[in-house]
């Protein structure tokens, strides 16, 4: 937990013994806060157990469990199909991953190839949801440090995504639209102008956003040097997507193996050096500002009809033969993946969710939550984009 | 720090004179979008009750339940759903085999009645319930399969020189996809006389379980062979499957398992009969009436002897049958399993002449009779004794005989249903030109559609609205036929338009043979007066009760004799009800025992 050498009398720091501070709370040096998991600090519904000296943190405990719905045991009770409007629910801000992963393992195990414009309006959807999670976050960021404005600005940006995704898949945060055998239902006439006139005002916000947040003194105050994720940890704690390219690490999956239509799309991967927050706001916006593009791209180099749908067997009684097969994505967060058993009946005999929140929330936090202050909890929280949804599946 | 980071913050002030984003009034001024997942809606009319809506709702939100009116081919039944579990995935909508389920663009609906949340959508009267807008599937995108797996047959050029069988039957291949479109409603269960499962075989099917699809088939029907190629498919007619396009080829579906297994194997799969309970039971005619009740009965324990006036056992499946439609080998397979359980067949057997009715009456513990509409009605026009004139089902039976019918080179055969169609297609086979004249239109043919497709096919003329007016001996020919144009005058409400002679119209074809198939009434001679007289009969048929019993408690009777449906598979069934029915007569039903020869 905390470096060996820091433990003199005067430290605040409690000694560490096997891997675990100790410390007394009846000597009046500490005390105990819980953070969570009503707390408008915590991403969501999990908590954080804080042992403080002063204002300072020495001590962090996660701890999940309020939102368990055992999503990949129900799972194992249902038809694949019926597994599709359930899949989802398991990330509620950008769910689209969870659809495409799934119907991706599901088509592979049975052999099915999807459209390619399948894949063009997949993609699509899954870059419009990137943003939609984005514009939810940086309001995030902001508000957790006391900028409400621009959350407020954000969401209703985010709003704006929704519309647009409401009119291509018939449901505002659940779209249930990308489905095993390619999507659901075609682009809308003109949807391609509303997705430009949205995107637009989008970027005029995110202009707005970046001159009045990452040139703000406070705001570059409390997040430079907070939450510092060294090289070092990338690895050891298996961090993916921003959190791992704030450090400098060129790792995304889009380009590393790309799927779909990625690799027809130009694009580079964001880094910073910093390792801080302020660095992975930077990696973050510019993201936001590359899915604009990449969704811009995509309605230019999108094929302007074909199917989008491959036939299934009939899904009512569709048997997967037997396999099992991993997949992932890059999702807001980071590596999102779904391994799927199949015992060749018409259930799935396991589906795993692998949601990079679980490394972020859980034990990245633990340890870079130490040595903050407990007002920059909340800051430092947001920072690694974490949704509880996905750690309890 | 710079200067830039002190200032840049203050920027945010400039929205402060901007409109807010924010909608006053949600409702009015913005209207769900036209693909949004709103409330159900449901078209009554289309909607048939099958409950694949439900079957797919993975929170079991959906409930079927009884609404008023039943019409054919629906269950009777309608969604119902409950808004405090659905989660609004529009599954049900995608997969509803009629199209008949959708939902409106409507947000939002207020009540402080909890319950009113669980509706039947369509039926409960609700403002969304004509919305024009709101999710429907789209258009290339599809769960269920509309398209048939085609059937490998012979081409017409081939089938019209042979007696092969037409029809070849499916690959495993072909069998397992047609199977998969099934959406297992049972419609089809509550349509088919017999009541035998098909979604069970048809599941059977998909999980290449030959051995439980044999079991079930022969739950409701020992004569599959022979039904899985003739049946005349009513289940086909209400398919769920069929309001996407074509309906299941459930027919041949259980043609297919039948295939699949050896009758030497049929012992080892099918259950045993109960042990001989010391009862005999005499049945008269061995269609597929009788040997339905022999084999329930025999399963029973029952000593059952069959009485058949014919060579060979089968009634008019076999000697009413073309053997391209129905080869022979396949009765004999269903035919010898029933007789491998012990049932006896007294062939060339006719009862009334070779025997006494009264002496199986008094000899056996009941009688059940079936013997089937054997009388050809006449044409009732001049020359209709001349040579050459040869009633249809004569002509069959002599084909089945081994005998050519002397019919020379060119037919005429009178009449629209499935024996014209069948002496038809014989003639033509057996070299012939083939005209077919019927009085009424073609879509008022009784004949199976598939039935007058392929005759057309094969090269038989079809005239319509032709009613035959009498018979001359040709000059060149053996005959001639003068025929003449009717038109469809309506005949009141619900009835179908009767056809009636144009005065003055008048044709001729000259012909060697004219075959009559105009329909067959049945044949009671072989009932002594002292039985007849206490039986009560009506419009031709017996009265029977529910369980085919006639007015004399110990005769039971079925078939085309005594159900106006005249087709093999009600046939069965009736034999399989008088077999229940003879054993609640003998007093020997009780209810721990099932009856209906399922497995344990």
């Amino acid at each position: 937990m905390v470096d060996a050498k820091k433990q003199d009398v005067r430290s605040k720091f409690p000694p560490v013994e096997n891997g675990k501070s100790r410390y007394n709370l009846n000597s009046g040096k500490y005390l105990k806060i819980w953070q969570g998991p009503q707390h408008p600090g915590v991403t969501g519904n999990m908590s954080l157990e804080l042992t403080i000296c002063g204002d300072e943190v020495v001590d962090c405990k996660t701890h999940v469990g309020y939102l368990h719905r055992g999503f990949e045991k129900l799972m194992e009770r249902r038809k694949y199909i019926q597994c599709f409007p359930l899949v989802c629910r398991i990330c509620v801000p950008e769910p689209d991953f969870n659809e495409y992963l799934f119907a991706v393992c599901a088509e592979e195990l049975a052999g099915i190839q999807v459209p390619e414009r399948a894949n063009w309006l997949r993609t699509l959807t899954l870059e419009m949801a990137r943003l939609a999670s984005f514009l939810m976050w940086i309001g995030g960021q902001a508000g957790s440090l006391g900028m409400g404005t621009i959350g407020q600005w954000t969401m209703t940006m985010r709003d704006y995504m929704l519309d647009l995704f409401e009119e291509l898949s018939g449901g505002r945060v659940y779209h249930m639209y990308i489905i095993p055998g390619g999507v659901r239902a075609d682009l809308p006439a003109g949807y391609g102008e509303r997705v430009e006139s949205t995107l637009k005002q989008v970027e005029k916000v995110l202009k707005d956003v970046e001159l009045s947040l990452m040139h703000n003194y406070v705001f570059k105050k409390r997040t430079k040097g907070l939450g510092i994720i060294t090289p070092d940890m990338i690895d050891e704690y298996g961090i993916t997507g921003p959190n791992a390219r704030g450090s400098g690490i060129k790792r995304d999956i889009r380009k590393d193996n790309p799927y779909m239509v990625y690799n027809q799309l130009d694009f580079d991967i964001i880094t910073e050096t910093g390792s801080d927050a302020y660095a992975r706001t930077w990696v973050r916006l510019k993201e936001m500002y590359q899915s604009i593009d990449l969704i811009r791209q995509m309605m230019e180099k999108m094929p302007k009809e074909g199917p989008f749908f491959q036939k299934l067997p009939n899904v009512l009684h569709w048997k997967i033969p037997v396999g099992q097969t991993y997949h992932k994505s890059e999702s807001t967060r980071g590596e999102y993946g779904f391994y799927m058993v199949s015992d060749g009946t018409e259930l799935p005999r396991r589906v795993y969710v692998r949601g990079p929140s679980y490394t972020h929330a859980v034990t990245l936090m633990e340890r870079l939550a130490v040595n903050t202050n407990i007002a920059d909890t909340a800051g430092l929280m947001v920072s690694l984009h974490t949704y509880p949804p996905e750690i309890e599946r | 720090m710079s200067l830039k980071d002190i200032i840049a913050p203050f920027s945010v002030w400039k929205r402060a004179f901007e409109k807010p984003y924010t909608t006053r009034k949600p409702l009015d001024e913005r209207p769900g979008a036209p693909r949004f997942r709103g409330f159900h809606m449901n078209d009554m009319d289309t909607c048939i009750g099958c409950g694949t809506c439900g079957e797919i709702c993975q929170n079991e939100a959906i409930d079927l339940v009884p609404v008023s009116g039943t019409r054919h081919g629906d269950s009777g039944l309608r969604p119902k759903i409950d808004y405090g579990r659905c989660c609004w995935c529009a599954l049900c909508v995608d997969i509803c085999p009629t199209s008949s389920l959708g939902m409106s663009n409507e947000y939002i609906w207020i009540d402080n009645d909890p319950e009113v949340f669980r509706f039947i959508p369509g039926h409960d009267d609700k403002p969304w319930n004509n919305s024009e807008l709101g999710y429907r599937k789209a258009e290339g995108y599809d769960l269920l399969d509309g398209k048939r797996v085609e059937m490998p047959m012979l081409s017409f050029e081939e089938s019209r020189k042979s007696f092969i069988e037409m029809v070849q039957g499916y690959s495993v291949e072909q069998a397992k996809a047609e199977a998969d479109r099934c959406v297992a409603c049972g419609i089809c269960v509550a349509t088919c006389p017999a009541h035998m499962k098909v979604p069970d075989y048809i599941k059977a099917i998909r999980d290449d379980d030959m051995d439980e699809g044999l079991k079930i088939v022969y739950n409701a029907n020992p004569l599959p062979a022979s039904c899985g190629r003739v049946c005349s498919h009513t289940c086909e007619y209400v398919c769920a499957v069929k309001h996407k396009g074509e309906a299941l080829s459930i027919r041949w579906l259980k043609r297919y398992i039948i295939d699949q297994i050896y009758l030497g194997d049929y012992q080892k799969v099918l259950e045993e009969g109960e042990p001989g309970n010391g009862k005999s039971i005499a049945i008269v005619g061995s269609g597929p009436g009788g040997l339905s009740a022999a084999y329930y009965l025999s399963l029973l324990g029952y000593a059952v002897t069959l009485y058949d006036a014919n060579d060979k056992a089968g009634g008019m499946l076999r000697y009413g049958i073309p053997e391209y439609r129905l080869p022979y080998d396949q009765i004999d397979k269903d035919i010898d399993y029933i007789q491998s359980l012990g049932v006896r067949i007294n062939q060339n057997t006719r009862i009334g002449r070779d025997i006494p009715f009264l002496t199986i009456y008094n000899e056996h513990d009941a009688v059940f009779f079936s013997t089937g509409l054997t009388d050809p009605y006449g044409l009732d026009i001049i020359g209709e004794d001349l040579k050459g004139v040869i009633p249809g089902l004569a002509m069959l039976d002599d084909v089945t005989n081994g005998i050519t019918p002397d019919i020379q080179s060119s037919v005429v055969v009178i009449g629209g249903g499935n024996v014209a169609m069948d002496a038809a297609r014989t003639s033509k086979r057996l070299g012939a030109e083939v005209t077919v004249l019927y009085r009424r239109r073609e879509v008022d043919m009784p004949a199976e559609e598939e039935e007058i497709h392929e005759s057309q096919g094969e090269g038989c003329i079809l005239i319509t609205q032709a009613i035959p007016l009498r018979i001359e001996k040709g000059d060149t020919t053996r005959l001639k036929l003068y025929w003449g144009k009717a038109e469809m005058v309506p005949d009141g409400p619900g009835r179908r338009p009767k056809p009636v002679l144009i005065e003055g119209s008048g044709e001729m074809i000259e012909c060697d043979t004219v075959i009559p198939a105009i329909g067959q009434a049945a044949d009671f001679s072989f009932l002594p007066e002292e039985i007849s007289s206490n039986l009560s009969f009506k419009r031709g048929y017996v009265e029977v009760n529910e369980f085919y019993q006639t007015a004399d408690q110990k005769i039971f009777a079925g078939g085309d004799i005594a159900n106006p449906q005249r087709d093999a598979i009600s046939a069965i069934a009736n034999g399989h009800s008088a077999a229940k029915g003879i054993d609640i007569f003998i007093n020997n039903f009780s209810d721990n025992r099932n009856t209906s020869g399922e497995n344990q």
